[in-house]
């Protein structure tokens, strides 16, 4: 389900020109590339050569990384099977209606859950067994992970929009929203005894947050920064004043720091849960607009004079946005968000040759990303969002060093 | 029959400073007409009143028989942008991705039809890019990206084709095949609205002009343009052309 984000797969498959032969040089991708082009072309035979030796790496490359996202897809959509049997473990909703109750005994979905539950943990010690770890057999870990995978595949989904819009940090000002909305949440849990989820609060405000953003940026210069550090800068400082106004008022019972910096505790079923939902909405929402949000980005004028509904379009991206962080808060943390949206969307631009390229290659890059920082956090005892960062960098220069094309991909004016 | 684009006494302001000032003019089927001024004359204003990406102050504009805010048509209309405006120097985009854009205004949230790609490849092929369709589009020299963009257009299959300077950074060998092109396409009916600083060129490919200075100096067909002097009253009692570059 996962892997289909992108409707008009149609240059999917290898071009009319690929070549049946075997690929020598799996290196040589840059061959399009003017620079060796160039060198090439004092050559015509050696040119042609080229040419199609490009055209038969190209396909390989294709076959690699839509294997790549065909297995993201899978792992995310077997890990939103977790979740859901994680979910209906509990008999959810069965104490509205005795009914209710029923349909999971009488059905028997209610026991088969549990019991699926409990075979993954017992994987988990098996695997734990290998590994010599101390991880898998623990459901929260388990969450942990199908939160990190799912945010991995949807932040670099909607960063690859917003990197090409030039709205890269827009990201970072609606973590700061959600922030505030955190703020929000501890405040009513405070007053009220409310005991609902803080991200479901922080979600809402994020979401008018994103919508403030958008209107401030219609009514000013468009998407010029100076919104969006006013937004980013305003909601935080509304965050802090509410953090410590309720300070006086009760006692604060979660700890700041973990949702700054991103932590293992701060995923709870809920929020995994949350995070599931969250991306299947997401990835709907970009397979149904694809075509239109690759217009709008590519060009807002063209694309007004097709008649698109440029203002709806970027709206859907910004409330988008707003949901993604909301979930990705969990393991990344409100500073460090942002990143996950942007840096592996640079990695990607470096060395893809097409935007569809770009969006494989970013959800990839995530991945690896989220999984070597994963790695890393867990074995040393350190936060998830620093790690995954860090990894995330690392893969950025690691493209380019291999893209010959350095520094042109992404320019900023 | 309507006609393609019909300014009705058409003004607008950017705040206090007047940048078109009661354009009346009428861009029929079949239509080559090339829009001049001298810098800052509030050409590219009038091409947006027209194409409805600005509303006016003051006036009407239809598109197509349609007042230009209900217009939904826009499958009808091609516009090539001054380069500055697109994405395309930076962003990850192929030129078969970029002409494909073409067909969205018809497919909607549906996938791209089998028909659709292949209008697309032939749009490539009509502007002589297919060997180009893998190549990125920032990879591809001025006059190369342009064609893209009017690859993109002609794959909407538009009735209008709307050119914002679209020959500025392009060499002067591949501006003149741009041009035989664009005759080509309007000998085959497409109207045609083209900005170009390059009042030589309007006048040897347009077969109508409009000189505009925030006011309408001349609109009507080249050889009056010619004759008389709106030229110099547009761009002042010098009459020297200014060559502007954005």
């Amino acid at each position: 389900m996962s892997g289909r984000e992108t409707p008009s797969g149609s240059d999917v498959e290898s071009g009319p020109e690929s070549d049946p032969e075997p690929v020598a040089e799996p290196e040589s991708t840059a061959n399009t590339d003017p620079a060796t082009d160039a060198a090439s072309t004092t050559d015509a035979p050696s040119h042609e050569d080229g040419i199609r030796q490009g055209h038969t790496t190209r396909s390989l490359r294709r076959r690699i990384e839509l294997t790549g996202i065909a297995l993201t897809g899978a792992v995310a959509a077997l890990l939103i099977g977790f979740l859901l049997i994680d979910w209906l473990r509990h008999y959810p909703l069965a104490g509205l209606h005795p009914s209710i109750e029923s349909v999971y005994t009488t059905t028997g979905i209610g026991p088969a859950a549990e019991l699926l539950f409990e075979q993954v943990l017992i994987a988990g010690m098996w695997l734990d067994y290998v590994l010599g770890s101390n991880l898998f057999q623990h459901a929260f870990v388990w969450r942990q992970v199908a939160t990190g995978i799912l945010v991995g595949i949807v932040a670099p989904l909607v960063g690859t929009y917003l990197v090409h819009r030039q709205m890269a940090l827009i990201g970072e000002t609606l973590a700061h929203t959600a922030f505030a909305g955190i703020a929000v949440g501890i405040l009513i849990t405070g007053l009220t005894g409310w005991d609902g989820s803080l991200l479901l609060v922080a979600l809402v405000v994020s979401v008018l947050g994103a919508l403030g953003v958008q209107w401030l940026t219609e009514h000013t210069s468009t998407y010029g920064d100076v919104p969006i550090a006013i937004m980013l800068t305003g909601s935080f400082a509304v965050g802090t004043l509410l953090i410590s106004w309720s300070r006086d008022i009760v006692a604060i019972p979660v700890d700041i720091e973990e949702f700054l910096f991103g932590s293992l505790s701060v995923v709870t079923a809920g929020g995994a849960r949350l995070m599931a939902i969250l991306t299947v909405a997401v990835v709907a929402v970009v397979a149904v607009t694809y075509k239109q949000l690759l217009f709008i980005t590519f060009d807002e004028q063209a694309a007004r004079v097709a008649q698109l509904d440029v203002t709806r379009y970027n709206t859907l991206l910004v409330v988008m946005t707003a949901v993604v962080v909301v979930g990705a808060i969990q393991v990344l943390g409100v500073i460090l968000v942002a990143g996950m949206l942007v840096i592996p969307v640079a990695a990607a631009s470096q060395v893809a040759q097409s935007f569809r390229e770009t969006l494989y290659l970013s959800i990839l890059f995530g991945e690896l990303s989220i999984v070597a920082g994963f790695a890393f956090a867990f074995s040393q005892s350190l936060p998830t969002g620093g790690s995954i960062i860090v990894a995330a960098i690392g893969i950025y220069l690691l493209a380019i060093l291999v893209s010959d094309r350095a520094g042109a991909a992404i320019s900023m004016h | 029959m309507s006609s393609v684009v019909d300014c009705h006494g058409v003004s607008f302001a950017y705040g206090e400073q007047p940048a078109v000032s009661d354009v009346s003019l009428t861009v029929e089927q079949g239509d080559f007409l090339g829009l001049i001024g001298p810098n800052g004359s509030g050409k590219t204003t009038l091409l947006h009143l027209m194409l409805g990406l600005l509303s006016p102050d003051e006036g009407s504009v239809e598109l197509f028989g349609q007042p230009v805010d209900d217009f939904d048509q826009g499958n009808r209309i091609g516009y090539v942008s001054q380069q500055a405006t697109s994405r395309g120097g930076t962003m990850p985009v192929t030129v078969r991705e970029c002409v494909r854009m073409g067909r969205f205004a018809h497919a909607g949230h549906a996938r791209l039809s089998a028909e659709d790609e292949a209008i697309a490849e032939k749009a490539l092929e009509t502007v002589g890019i297919t060997d180009l369709a893998d190549q990125r589009v920032n990879e591809l020299s001025g006059g190369q990206r342009q064609r893209a963009y009017i690859a993109r257009a002609l794959a909407s299959e538009a009735d209008l084709l709307a050119l914002d300077e679209p020959t500025v950074g392009v060499d002067a060998e591949s501006r003149d095949a741009f041009y035989q092109l664009l005759e080509s396409l309007n000998d085959d009916g497409i109207a045609i609205i083209l900005i170009e600083h390059d009042i030589g060129v309007v006048t040897d490919r347009a077969d109508r002009i409009a000189c505009i200075n925030t006011e309408l100096y001349h609109h009507g067909d080249t050889e009056s343009f010619v004759e008389s002097d709106a030229l110099s009253e547009a761009y002042g009692a010098t009459g020297t052309v200014v060559h502007h570059h954005h």
